[in-house]
């Protein structure tokens, strides 16, 4: 056992990390919320190998595992690069063009309550959508659906379109692919969220050492340093929790995949919540600003808080595993 | 990454988990009168006998010295197994094991080791710690136990306090100032002999109503200078290598237990109604259930992640910190959830209605201990917060 990044993982890491960095500083986000998606961005991700991470060698892909494809998402979402990553991710090798970055792809899940509006990502820029049912998952073209832009999505960098309805489509995988795809999609979210943790404490802290008030850093009052250990601490146990649900995707002999994977997305996702309302709070006034990208963290916390099970339905599915052993 | 068990590993998990399936049983339940301190102690020490002559003592401690000198990971396999197996707990072993022990292995002389890292690992040696006194808990640096050299010997002379088994304890981890001018570089780290004239220990009970905590007085107890371990007024660096092992490793066991918390819970929630119904038709039970399981895996998974990281590096990592932070909360947290699971029958401590409450209620409060003993969880944060964000001090 050897539960620590290897080698190559820590150069896969540091790679996606120099190229977040220097293309999309966090000072840029607010340069960038009014443009949000761009094509170019996307090929040079699909360059990197961000959607063909997963993909087999001989298919044109980079042959790497769930684990190493968490840390990445971890980096991704450390910078909340926009765009439907997960769904194109997800969606390479089900369809033509996803892996090279040439088809944008996204996806919905058929929501469990009949209440839930159905909200599609990114619409306009999908060349193709993936509908994931409880029996399988197809395959819909977004020119056939009737769908109206909402005005007024939560996060800047996430667009959203009102869908009425969701039309059949091509089924393109039956019940036990579309059950695998919401595992990966769910595993690579937590990936994302953990990265949303881990940036929020750290700036957070950064600010914690600068900002002066009653003639010292406000990082010197227990008040804050105590907040700061805590989103520190959930960070650090998301990321285990992350690391292990990739690494249980591989190889299911260290456990049990559900069990690991829902781990992993309750975890991070409450890490992500928690570090990101502490980010806001630490900043003080500045914090509840549009000028201080901490609200853009808890927005997209709330995006993928509810995509591939939120924290409750998580808890429950936990619960339900945790009596049946 | 790899999170799969070395063939070895899994090698030794198989020939532990079948000499448990036997030897657990036949060692029989504990003593169930706790205040009963004869027979806990047998219970406990005769327990260590039968692991260390299985070969199961002092999984990563030297083979020298009778113990297993196995990796970390071979340590994880032996608390998972133990949990699993119900096995009994370190009980009055647990300053020797864990902290006075693991101390003598890291500072020890020859002697010092010979002396009691054998007897430690065979159950005939107990240990107590004297660390904290009246007015230093939380700022143990300040503590002002007094050892003035005479000749061969320190003249000590204080008072101890939270002292846990000192009534039956052979040996304390003693800390004491030799140098009143200094503060964390006057400190010194003693061995000392619980036999020796001018110790006398008063019974403190807990809040469990248990007799394992004293105060222990001290007055010019004369203690040999080979008990010493490390040099003079170097007890504060010692000191920090126990408490590191303390954060490191000794909760592992407990950590794993949690799991078997939550499977008690779940238990007990299927058999209790509430209005016709069972309390774990209780949606909202369930949830918290739920997610307190899920915290105890991650929890796990962070367990082995640090002890990769300290495999790697040769050294406990500072996330030992967080592990402790997280643990004990989530732990009281349960044991609160699992009272209230309860309901009335948790204001009875013994088994009530065919309800298990002995249990469930004295691991609850137990659980209050988790957050103060081995560095509050606000010293935690302290920790946290300065020596791995970087944050600005307190005062020392």
């Amino acid at each position: 056992m050897d539960f620590q990044l290897s080698e190559d993982q820590e150069a896969l890491r540091a790679g996606i990390r120099s190229f977040c960095d220097g293309r999309m500083p966090v000072d840029s986000l607010r340069e960038r919320d009014k443009t949000g998606f761009e094509r170019a961005l996307w090929g040079e991700l699909a360059e990197m190998g961000v959607f063909s991470l997963r993909q087999p060698e001989d298919q044109g892909g980079i042959g790497l595992g769930s684990a190493d494809a968490v840390i990445v998402f971890a980096e991704l979402g450390r910078r909340l690069v926009p765009g439907p990553l997960l769904w194109t991710h997800l969606a390479t090798g089900l369809v033509e063009g996803a892996g090279s970055g040439e088809a944008v792809v996204g996806g919905v899940e058929v929501p469990r309550r009949a209440s839930d509006p159905i909200l599609v990502e990114h619409f306009d820029q999908l060349d193709a959508l993936l509908v994931v049912r409880e029996d399988g998952i197809d395959l819909v073209a977004p020119g056939t659906l009737s769908a109206r832009p909402v005005a007024t999505p939560l996060d800047p960098f996430t667009p959203l379109h009102h869908v009425a309805a969701l039309p059949e489509g091509d089924r393109i995988g039956d019940a036990a692919a579309a059950a695998r795809l919401r595992l990966e999609g769910a595993a690579l979210a937590a990936g994302q969220l953990l990265g949303i943790a881990e940036m929020s404490q750290e700036l957070a802290t950064e600010y914690a050492k600068k900002r002066e008030q009653f003639g010292r850093p406000i990082g010197g009052f227990q008040a804050i340093k105590h907040i700061l250990a805590d989103c520190y601490t959930r960070q650090e146990i998301a990321r285990a929790a992350v690391y292990a649900g990739g690494a249980t995707l591989d190889d299911p002999g260290v456990g049990d995949v559900a069990r690991a994977v829902t781990t992993a997305k309750l975890v991070a996702g409450e890490a992500a919540m928690k570090n990101a309302r502490a980010c806001i709070q630490v900043h003080g006034g500045m914090g509840y600003t549009w000028e201080i990208p901490a609200h853009y963290y808890l927005k997209r916390t709330w995006v993928l808080e509810n995509v591939f099970g939120d924290v409750a339905e998580h808890a429950e599915r936990m619960a339900e595993i945790v009596a049946a052993a | 990454m790899d999170l799969r068990y070395s063939d070895s590993d899994e090698a030794f998990r198989k020939e532990l988990r079948a000499w448990l399936a036997d030897a657990v049983p036949a060692h029989g339940p504990a003593p169930s009168e706790r205040a009963d301190w004869e027979a806990r102690c047998a219970y406990d020490t005769s327990w260590q006998r039968k692991l260390h002559d299985a070969g199961y003592a002092g999984i990563n401690w030297p083979k020298q010295y009778g113990g297993r000198d196995a990796s970390l990971t071979e340590q994880l396999v032996y608390y998972e197994e133990t949990a699993r197996a119900h096995a009994p707990y370190v009980g009055v072993n647990f300053v020797g094991l864990l902290h006075g022990g693991p101390t003598i292995v890291a500072e020890g002389t020859p002697e010092q080791k010979e002396r009691h890292i054998g007897p430690i690992l065979r159950g005939e040696q107990i240990w107590c710690q004297g660390f904290s006194e009246p007015s230093a808990g939380s700022d143990l640096a300040s503590l002002k136990t007094r050892a003035v050299r005479e000749g061969d010997h320190y003249v000590v002379s204080g008072h101890k306090i939270w002292t846990s088994f000192a009534q039956v304890a052979d040996y304390c981890e003693l800390l004491v100032r030799t140098n009143p001018e200094e503060k964390h570089r006057g400190i010194t780290w003693l061995a000392m002999p619980m036999d020796l004239d001018g110790i006398e220990i008063r019974p403190l009970p807990t809040l469990l109503g248990s007799g394992e905590f004293s105060e222990v007085f001290l007055e010019n107890v004369r203690v040999p200078v080979e008990y010493r371990v490390g040099k003079e007024n170097d007890g504060w660096r010692v000191t920090n290598v126990t408490l590191s092992f303390e954060r490191g490793t000794a909760f592992a066991s407990d950590m794993v237990q949690l799991q078997e918390s939550l499977r008690m819970l779940t238990a007990l929630a299927k058999r209790i109604t509430r209005d016709d119904a069972s309390a774990w038709d209780d949606r909202a039970l369930r949830r918290e259930v739920g997610h307190a399981a899920a915290e105890a895996d991650a929890l796990w998974a962070m367990v082995k992640y640090t002890v990769s990281e300290a495999e790697r590096t040769g050294v406990p990592g500072m996330a030992g910190s967080c592990v402790k932070l997280y643990y004990s909360e989530l732990k009281q947290r349960i044991g609160e959830l699992s009272m209230r699971v309860l309901g009335r029958a948790a204001l009875v401590r013994e088994d009530v209605a065919g309800l298990p409450s002995q249990e469930i209620v004295h691991q609850a409060l137990q659980s209050l201990s988790l957050t103060i003993a081995a560095g509050s969880s606000q010293i935690q944060r302290n920790i946290i917060s300065e020596r791995i964000l970087g944050l600005p001090k307190e005062p020392r």
